[in-house]
């Protein structure tokens, strides 16, 4: 075996591990930590195959944005830090399961059925690649997703806003 | 030599450099500020004031570490660690001659944008697990300060980048000796004046340090810190510094080239160019901490969002339509 590939499977267990404390640690915080941790290690896998652009764009949305952002909402709303009863039934954990393994196993069906045993091997990085790409072949796609998101932005101011009428003109 | 000696040579000497850098920087802020407002410390004491942070340093590390009761525990200790981290990875894209560089990626400058956002996670877990009110009232005040100047700080670089069509800090640096003139000069001035500013208001430094303010939250975020953890915050502040004027230099300034000197001498001279470019940016940061007063909050939310960020993307619809047209 070689160096990469003990690496590669030193990596896949510190994801697995710390996949698993983000599900089942009781602070929300320590969650967000162990998250981050999971992140991390998605990114140098990317890394390690030759993605770098797709493990910077995951450090910089979900490590320097989603979780910030995550981090920020849980200081400023008072949430409850610790194990809270209500959501803590055991029923639900039988779907959970089947639920998490379904998901799993489709994806490692779609997988082999796609790859099976090919090994696919890139040219250098492919950054310049993925930017033409997204800007000639898929330009329609990348467009309408830029309208969900301007969508979802001005969802989100309207939703937070006060209505007009009911500002106490005092307070401005 | 195998890629791990390399690799084990490299972090050596970024682990040596980025200390005495920040050494540096400390000795030239404190030095600037004795020199702006007459403080006899840092002027005459000791060797001249020159002994001043190799005292402050020594202070620390001999300090008891104090961890408060209510505090959870490993975050607490564990967050000075990811803004140290952060800062120590920007030096990979720092080059001070065009081989002299610890690794010239080909996405530079997008790297050091995601590595630099990895030490608001420090900031934030350092003040939400210090059970103060001063503590969170910082870091919540870093997280908003922080969010809202990335922003302007990514949008600024990204003129740069349709400018130069590379991301690679060398590559930057090539492109601006081809043109005669760095990008300063060339068009990119307002993302220059764009870029200090979100980078002061990213190192928290004057007048955008609302989250340590000392007369409304004691130290902010680092109130509960102490000894060699508090050092450790100090230390990646003036690393931090010391790293966004080189990048600053390199991508607006012309790194280290100098105009009339021989380019195959480059290897010598250039360290020594790059290294006084950044200290010239470094000294306008002290000029501008000693002399401004601290923004109110909504002012500095106002900055970003209203005036900062439109006129950035200003930026990069102009730079776009020039580089169509020429």
């Amino acid at each position: 075996m070689e160096t990469l590939d003990i690496i590669s499977y030193f990596l896949l267990l510190v994801l697995l591990l710390s996949g698993i404390k983000v599900v089942t640690t009781s602070n929300v915080i320590h969650a967000a930590i162990f998250l981050v941790f999971t992140l991390a290690t998605t990114a140098i896998l990317f890394i390690l195959l030759a993605a770098e652009f797709v493990a910077l764009v995951l450090i910089l949305v979900y490590i320097g944005a989603v979780i910030v952002l995550f981090l920020f909402g849980v200081m400023i709303t008072r949430a409850p830090l610790g194990p809270n009863a209500e959501l803590d039934n055991d029923k639900n954990k039988i779907f959970a399961a089947l639920l998490s393994l379904s998901i799993f196993g489709i994806f490692t069906f779609i997988l082999i059925q796609t790859f099976d045993s090919t090994v696919v091997i890139s040219e250098g990085t492919s950054t310049k690649l993925l930017g033409e790409i997204l800007l000639s072949r898929f330009v329609f796609p990348f467009e309408l997703v830029s309208f969900v998101l301007l969508g979802a932005l001005i969802g989100g101011i309207t939703l937070a806003r006060k209505d007009n009428a009911l500002i106490d003109e005092d307070q401005i | 030599m195998s890629f791990s000696t390399e690799l084990l040579i490299k972090v050596g000497i970024v682990l040596a450099i980025a200390p005495a850098m920040a050494l540096a920087c400390t000795l030239l802020d404190v030095k600037g500020s004795a020199w702006m407002q007459r403080r006899p410390g840092p002027l005459h004491v000791g060797l001249r004031g020159f002994i001043f942070p190799l005292a402050a340093a020594t202070k620390y590390l001999q300090k008891e570490t104090i961890i408060p009761d209510e505090v959870d525990e490993p975050v607490f200790k564990w967050a000075p660690a990811w803004v140290i981290a952060a800062v120590m990875g920007l030096f990979t894209i720092i080059p001070l001659s065009p081989t002299l560089i610890v690794r010239d990626l080909e996405l530079g400058v997008f790297f050091l944008l995601a590595i630099s956002s990895i030490s608001t996670i420090g900031v934030l877990t350092a003040g939400w697990s210090s059970a103060n009110k001063f503590s969170l009232m910082g870091g919540l005040r870093a997280a908003g300060q922080l969010i809202a100047y990335e922003l302007p700080l990514i949008l600024s670089v990204v003129g740069v980048v349709i400018q130069a069509e590379t991301m690679s800090t060398v590559g930057i640096v090539e492109k601006q000796i081809e043109f005669g003139f760095p990008f300063i000069i060339a068009g990119q001035g307002l993302a220059f004046a764009i870029f200090m500013i979100a980078a002061t208001a990213e190192m928290m430094r004057t007048p955008f340090d609302m989250p340590i303010g000392e007369s409304e939250l004691v130290m902010g975020f680092m109130t509960e810190y102490s000894g060699i953890r508090f050092l450790i915050f100090y230390i990646s502040e003036y690393i931090n510094l010391f790293v966004m004027c080189a990048i600053a230099a390199t991508i607006f300034l012309g790194g280290y080239h100098f105009p009339f000197l021989p380019t195959e001498w480059v290897n010598f001279y250039g360290p020594l160019v790059m290294l006084g470019k950044t200290f010239g940016l470094v000294f306008l940061l002290v000029v501008v901490r000693w002399s401004f007063p601290r923004f109110r909050e909504d002012q500095l939310q106002t900055l970003a969002w209203k005036v900062l960020i439109p006129l950035s993307l200003l930026n990069i619809m102009a730079t776009s339509i020039m580089k169509v047209v020429f």
